[in-house]
Parts: C-alpha cells; sequence; structure tokens
C-alpha cells in the first residue's frame, strides 16, 4: 500500500495530462468569462504612500460608473452602450466591448479606506488609495 | 464581411516602429459613408495622430498616464505605451472629407463616400 500512495498516477495519466497542460498553454484560454481579458483592461501600481489602479474604460459616462471599496476588495462595475448601428448599415468589424461589466481587485492590508480618490481622464479611471501612516516606515530615534 | 469595403482589411506588418496595441474598433458602413469607433484609452487628444496617405489611414496614439514617482507596477494588462492600426481604404471614400471626434479615449472617425458612389436612386419611367 505504501508503494502504491508513493506512486499514484499511472505514467501514462500523467502525459495526458501533459498535453492538456500544453494545449491550454497555447489555445485560447477556455476562460467562462469570455476569450478577452475581461473589460476594463486594469493596471495595477504602488508607491511606498499610495497604491494606483487605473482602469482603461473608454467612452463611458463617468456618472454611471460604480467604484465600491469593501472589505479590502475595490469592484469597478458599469455598463457601456454598444455603438449606435442606423438602419440598414452594415457592420465590418465589432471588436468593442459592450455591455455591463465587473471587475475586482483585492487590496494589500496597509490601505486605509477613507482615503481613496477616483479620477476619470481620457477613457481612464484612475483609483489612487493612500496607505495608512500607521504602515509607514519610520525611523525610531536612538536615545 | 463585404468585400468591397477595404477598410476592413487591415494591415498587420507595421514598418518603421516600435511595438503598438491594437486598438479595438468597430466599423459600420452605412450608404452615404463609413464610421469609425476606436478605444484609444489613456490618449490625451493631442497625442492622437491620423494620417490619410494615399490609400491608407493610420491611426496612432500615444498614452500619457497620470503616474505617481517611484510607481511600481504590481499588474498590467495594458503594457505597451502606444496604439496603433493601420486601414486601407477603398477609392470610393473620400479622404478629403474625413471628420474626427475624440471623446473619453474613443476616436470616431466619419469617412464620407464620393459623390459619384453614393446610391442614386433611379426613377423607372412608364411608358
Amino acid at each position: 500500500m505504501y508503494y502504491r500512495s508513493l506512486f499514484p498516477r499511472d505514467v501514462f495519466a500523467e502525459l495526458d495530462r501533459l498535453q492538456r497542460e500544453m494545449q491550454q498553454a497555447f489555445d485560447v484560454g477556455p476562460n467562462i468569462r469570455g476569450l478577452t481579458r475581461g473589460f476594463p483592461a486594469l493596471n495595477v501600481g504602488g508607491t511606498p504612500l499610495t497604491v494606483d489602479i487605473y482602469a482603461f474604460a473608454p467612452g463611458l459616462d463617468p456618472a454611471t460608473l460604480d467604484v465600491q471599496l469593501e472589505k479590502g476588495t475595490l469592484a469597478i462595475a458599469g455598463e457601456r452602450k454598444a455603438a449606435e448601428v442606423p438602419e440598414k448599415a452594415a457592420v465590418h468589424i465589432d471588436e468593442r466591448f459592450a455591455g455591463r461589466f465587473r471587475r475586482v481587485v483585492s487590496l494589500p492590508d496597509d490601505v486605509d479606506p477613507n482615503a481613496i480618490e477616483a479620477k476619470y481622464r481620457d477613457g481612464v479611471l484612475h483609483i489612487r488609495i493612500q496607505r495608512k501612516e500607521e504602515a509607514q516606515p519610520r525611523r525610531i530615534a536612538i536615545q | 464581411m463585404n468585400d468591397n469595403t477595404k477598410l476592413t482589411r487591415t494591415t498587420d506588418e507595421t514598418p518603421r516602429t516600435e511595438p503598438a496595441l491594437l486598438p479595438a474598433v468597430d466599423v459600420i458602413e452605412d450608404a452615404s459613408g463609413i464610421t469609425l469607433h476606436a478605444d484609444m484609452p489613456g490618449v490625451p487628444k493631442d497625442n492622437l495622430s491620423l494620417q490619410v496617405e494615399a490609400d491608407t489611414l493610420t491611426i496612432e496614439g500615444t498614452l500619457a498616464l497620470d503616474l505617481p514617482e517611484g510607481m511600481e507596477a504590481s499588474h498590467a494588462e495594458v503594457k505597451l505605451p502606444r496604439y496603433r492600426r493601420v486601414f486601407t481604404l477603398s477609392k470610393e471614400l473620400d479622404t478629403g472629407k474625413v471628420s474626427a471626434e475624440f471623446r473619453h479615449g474613443v476616436l470616431t472617425l466619419r469617412i464620407p463616400k464620393a459623390e459619384h458612389a453614393q446610391p442614386r436612386r433611379i426613377e423607372v419611367q412608364v411608358a
């Protein structure tokens, strides 16, 4: 019994798994939320003082954007209307996202939920959250 | 896809320049012309460049984000600082009358068809 639990899988099953993994790595990912990486695209960065989130969400009315901070996560939700197609028009390319969207980012522990600002400029939503003051590195004076 | 609309053909080759993001576009054709919408978030109006040269239309833009000093990226989905896309226009489009609007990171181009290419209704005479 001990021997079997040390070698629990047979070689062919392993090869099968390997092949599947390779396929997934090269194919378009079988993402349940669709083929794209999600809308809006997000860039996240930070400085010692702030956490900065950039959501690339062009063509929105800033008033319809819903940004929520809850239990250490930041959720960005909204809706983007499809381009207007007049009657009898032909759509040749249709790549732009349309519809409702929602993306969630988990935040580091040291952010201050009360010091958050959001700006929408050139189609990019920039959310800046300050880190808590007590989390800042401090030099301790030696007596 | 309609074959006579060469706008739908995108040339992938990018001569002379650095790698760039391909902006997502919608292209809609109606009787009087073509409307193109392109998503270029993060590009201020001054950094946008539109060029029509012979029968190619080039859309280019450079991102300018308000990045704090000393920022370190921890996750990036937009990894290049510019957008570029090249389209081949067909002859019946009037490139002299292109109008453009840029709002909240969405470029909207209107390329009308030349007058001789506009559809005309021909009256049928009854003898």
